[in-house]
C-alpha cells in the first residue's frame, strides 16, 4: 500500500488487490486502515519518480505510436491516435496490442478510445475492461453513466456535487447550467463542454530536449494543398540542416498542423534506415496531404524528427567501372507509409516445410544461406494442407489415385517417400510424430506434393491420411 | 524502300521515330532466354526491359499459377538487382523459386490486402526505376491499367511481370481481353520428361506466346527451369499452330 503525505495527514494513496479485499480504499486515512489490517506494508509515496516513469512512458509512445502524446495526470498519458492507427492495423488491435505490452512489463494499464480527451479519461477510468472503443458520434450514450468523479474537478467540488445528489455525468449535464455555475464556478460547464466535445480541448504534445523541430508560423491562414506543400518543403530543408550538424539521420518524422480554430492535426512518416535526403522526405510527407483537412486555414506548422539515429556518410561511386547499387529503401519507406507489410523470406533451421521459412525485414543483413535440400520443392503451398482420399499400396508406395477437390485423378508417377520427423522441441505432441512427403504426377502432367500422416506402420506416429501440401509448377 | 534501310540517314530517322513513339527495342534491352527458336519469335531477341510482359498459367494452373510463378522467377533470376514481388495471397513457397536461380536474398515480398492495392504496389515499383524487375501477382488487368503500367516501365527501363491468375477456373477466359503488355504467355504443365527407372523427371511445360507486339505468335514445349533459371527446349520440340494441343489444354 502507498502513503501519501499532505502536511500532517497521511492518506492511502494506492493499494494492491489484497488490500483492496481487505477493505481499504484510496483516500482512507492511513491510520485507520492501519488499524483495520494488521500486517500491513506500507511505502510511502514519491509523486515525482511516479511522474517521471509516466514520462517516460510517454516518450515511448510518442515513438511507437503517435505524434501527438500528453501527460494526462495524475497516472495517466493521452495521445491523439487520429490518422496513426492503420500502421497498427486499425484502432481495436493498436489498443489491445499497446494494453498487452504494458500487462507484459509488469504494468496495470487499461486503455479508451473515444472522441474527445474528456470521454477517454473518464472511460478508462471507470470501466473494468481493458480496452474500450467507443465508436464516433457515440460519445454522449457512452458517458451519460460515468460518476461525477471522473470528469476531472477539483475534489471539493465533487463532494459538493455528491451533497447535491448529483451522482452521473448524465444527471448534470440534464440540469440547467447557471445554478451550478453561479454555485460552482465555471470549471463544471467547462468540463461537461470538454467531454461532449462541445468545446475543443487540444492536446499540448510533448517534447524532449534532443527531439530537433524546426515551425513555421504564418501571418495569414494558409490552406492550398500547393501553399502547404510549399511550406512542408521549405520545413525539410531546415530540419535536414539541424540534422546535419549532429549527424543524424531520421526515422521517423512528425507534421504536426495548428489550425485557426484550435484543434490540431497530425502527419506520421516513417523510414526504414536513418535519411537526410531532402527530396525523399518531401516526398513521403507530401504523399499524404490529402490526409489534411485545413478546416478554416493553418496557421501553425511544426516538423520534429521524433525518432533519430546516427547517419553514416558514404561515398558515392568514384570508379567508372563499378557497378551502381540502387538503393530501394525510399521505395519501401513509401509502401510503409501507405501500410503494406514487406518482408523477404529467409530460411529457418526447421525440416517441417511450414516452419521452414521465415520472414525478415527487408532492410536486414542477407544472410546468403540456401535451404539444405536437394528435394524439388513445389512452388506454391497451401497454407492449411487438404485432405484428399488416395489408394496406395503401403507402407512406402506413392499413391496410385487421388481424389483432390471432388476431382479423381490418376497418378502415372511418383517419387518418395521424404520423411520428416515432428519437432519434440516445439511441441511435445510431436515427439513421435512422422510425415512421408511424394511428389506425384498425374495423367495430365500435374504435379503434387503430398504427404501421409505416420510411417505407415506405427500407429503411434501418425493417422496415415493422406494430404495435399503443395503444388509444382 | 529496301534500298532506303542501306542510307545512314534514313536508318537512323527511322530509329529516332520509332523511339518517340515508344515501341523501339535497341540492341541489349532484350533479356534473351538463350534458345535460338523462342527469341527469334520475340521482337529484338527476347523480352524486352522497359515493359510489360504478361503470364498466366493454362488449365487447372490458371488458379494455382504454379508453373507461371516458376517461369516467371526464371525470367527474373536473369536479371540484375533486387525484384519486387507485390501479391495479395502468400501462398509462395520460397525454397522453390530457390531452386529456380532466384536467390532469396534478392525478393522483396510486398504484400497487400486488397486487389486494387497490389496494382498499385505494381506501378510505384515500377516507376521507382533502379530494381531488377516487378512482379506482381494480378486477378484483374484493365486495359487502362496496363497502359499506365506499360508506361511506367518504358519510363524506368525496369521490366515488369503481370502473374495472372484467378479464383475460378472459369474466371480465366479473361485473359481473352486485350490489354496494353508487350508480350502474353500462358503457361501449362506437360508430362514431365521419362526416365529410365520409375520417378518424376524434368519438369515440361507447353509455352504459349499468344500475343507479342510486332510480333508473332508460338508455342514452344520447354523443360522446366534449370537452377540458373534457364529454360530449355524439349527435344522433340515443335513450334507453330497446333490446334489440337492448344484445344486440350483450354479444357
Amino acid at each position: 500500500m502507498v502513503v501519501a503525505r499532505s502536511g500532517s495527514k497521511r492518506t492511502v494513496a494506492a493499494l494492491d488487490a489484497a488490500a483492496f479485499k481487505a477493505g481499504a480504499r484510496i483516500g482512507m486515512p492511513a491510520a485507520k486502515v492501519q488499524a483495520m489490517i494488521s500486517g500491513l506494508h506500507l511505502v510511502d509515496a514519491d509523486p515525482s519518480g511516479d511522474a517521471s516513469a509516466i514520462e517516460r512512458l510517454a516518450l515511448w509512445m510518442l515513438r511507437q505510436y503517435t505524434p501527438v502524446v500528453a501527460m494526462d495526470s495524475p497516472a495517466g498519458i493521452v495521445m491523439d491516435t487520429e490518422g496513426a492507427d492503420h500502421l497498427r492495423g486499425g484502432e481495436l488491435l493498436m489498443l489491445t496490442g499497446l494494453v498487452n505490452a504494458l500487462t507484459g512489463r509488469g504494468l496495470q494499464a487499461r486503455g479508451a478510445i473515444a472522441d474527445t480527451w474528456g470521454a477517454a479519461h473518464a472511460i478508462a477510468r471507470t470501466t473494468r475492461r481493458e480496452a474500450i472503443i467507443v465508436p464516433v458520434g457515440e460519445t454522449a450514450r457512452a458517458s451519460i453513466n460515468l460518476p461525477i468523479s471522473s470528469l476531472r474537478l477539483p475534489p471539493d467540488i465533487i463532494s459538493g456535487l455528491t451533497v447535491l445528489g448529483f451522482h452521473t455525468v448524465g444527471e448534470l449535464s440534464a440540469t440547467p447550467r447557471s445554478p451550478l455555475t453561479l454555485r460552482f464556478g465555471p470549471e463544471v460547464g467547462r468540463r461537461l463542454d470538454q467531454m461532449f466535445g462541445r468545446v475543443a480541448e487540444p492536446i499540448d504534445p510533448m517534447r524532449t530536449a534532443d527531439v530537433i523541430e524546426v515551425v513555421r508560423s504564418f501571418s495569414e491562414p494558409i490552406g492550398a494543398a500547393e501553399t502547404i506543400a510549399k511550406y512542408i518543403g521549405q520545413l525539410v530543408v531546415e530540419l535536414c540542416a539541424a540534422l546535419e550538424t549532429r549527424g543524424q539521420g531520421v526515422r521517423r518524422a512528425d507534421l504536426i498542423i495548428y489550425r485557426v480554430d484550435n484543434t490540431l492535426q497530425s502527419l506520421r512518416a516513417g523510414t526504414a534506415k536513418p535519411v537526410r535526403d531532402i527530396p525523399h522526405l518531401t516526398k513521403l510527407l507530401c504523399s499524404s496531404i490529402e490526409k489534411i483537412d485545413p478546416g478554416f486555414g493553418i496557421e501553425k506548422l511544426s516538423l520534429a524528427a521524433t525518432m533519430i539515429e546516427p547517419f553514416e556518410e558514404k561515398q558515392s561511386i568514384s570508379s567508372l567501372v563499378e557497378e551502381t547499387v540502387v538503393d530501394v529503401t525510399p521505395l519501401l519507406d513509401s509502401f510503409g507509409n501507405r501500410g503494406q507489410r514487406m518482408y523477404r523470406l529467409a530460411p529457418v533451421e526447421s525440416d517441417v516445410p511450414e516452419r521452414n521459412v521465415g520472414r525478415v525485414s527487408p532492410v536486414s543483413a542477407k544472410m546468403d544461406q540456401a535451404w539444405p535440400t536437394r528435394w524439388p520443392r513445389p512452388s506454391r503451398i497451401l497454407k492449411h494442407p487438404e485432405r484428399i482420399e488416395v489408394i496406395a499400396l503401403t507402407p512406402d508406395h506413392p499413391p496410385a489415385s487421388m481424389t483432390w477437390r471432388g476431382k479423381r485423378r490418376r497418378i502415372t508417377r511418383g517419387d518418395g517417400p521424404e520423411r520428416v520427423f515432428g519437432e519434440w522441441w516445439v511441441r511435445s505432441s510431436e515427439m513421435e510424430a512422422v510425415r512421408d512427403y511424394y511428389s506425384v504426377e498425374d495423367e495430365d502432367g500435374n504435379r503434387f506434393w503430398v504427404y501421409r500422416s505416420g510411417d505407415g506402420v506405427d500407429p503411434a506416429t501418425g493417422t496415415a491420411k493422406w494430404f495435399l501440401h503443395g503444388i509444382y509448377g | 524502300m529496301l534500298n532506303s534501310a542501306d542510307n545512314p540517314t534514313v536508318a537512323d530517322l527511322r530509329e529516332r521515330i520509332q523511339r518517340l513513339q515508344g515501341t523501339a527495342v535497341r540492341k541489349g534491352e532484350v533479356l534473351s532466354f538463350g534458345l535460338t527458336p523462342i527469341d527469334d519469335r520475340l521482337p529484338g531477341g527476347g523480352l524486352a526491359f522497359g515493359a510489360l510482359h504478361e503470364v498466366a498459367g493454362g488449365g487447372a494452373d490458371a488458379v494455382h499459377g504454379a508453373a507461371a510463378a516458376l517461369f516467371v522467377a526464371g525470367i527474373v533470376a536473369r536479371t540484375k538487382g533486387d525484384i519486387l514481388w507485390c501479391l495479395a495471397r502468400p501462398d509462395l513457397f520460397a525454397p522453390a523459386l530457390a531452386q529456380a536461380g532466384l536467390h532469396q536474398d534478392r525478393v522483396i515480398y510486398v504484400e497487400a490486402d486488397r486487389e486494387e492495392d497490389v496494382l498499385t504496389n505494381f506501378e510505384e515499383g515500377l516507376r521507382f526505376g533502379g530494381l531488377g524487375a516487378v512482379v506482381a501477382e494480378l486477378v484483374r488487368l484493365p486495359m487502362t491499367a496496363s497502359r499506365r503500367l506499360q508506361l511506367a516501365a518504358e519510363a524506368s527501363g525496369t521490366i515488369g511481370i503481370a502473374l495472372r491468375r484467378w479464383r475460378r477456373p472459369t474466371e480465366a477466359a479473361d485473359f481473352g481481353q486485350p490489354t496494353a503488355a508487350t508480350t502474353r504467355w500462358r503457361i501449362s504443365v506437360l508430362p514431365s520428361e521419362p526416365l529410365p527407372v520409375p520417378g518424376i523427371g524434368r519438369a515440361r511445360w507447353l509455352a504459349e506466346l499468344i500475343r507479342a507486339r510486332a510480333g508473332e505468335a508460338a508455342e514452344f514445349e520447354i523443360g522446366a527451369c534449370d537452377a540458373t533459371g534457364r529454360i530449355s527446349l524439349s527435344p522433340h520440340a515443335r513450334d507453330g499452330q497446333d490446334q489440337a494441343r492448344r484445344a486440350r489444354n483450354f479444357g
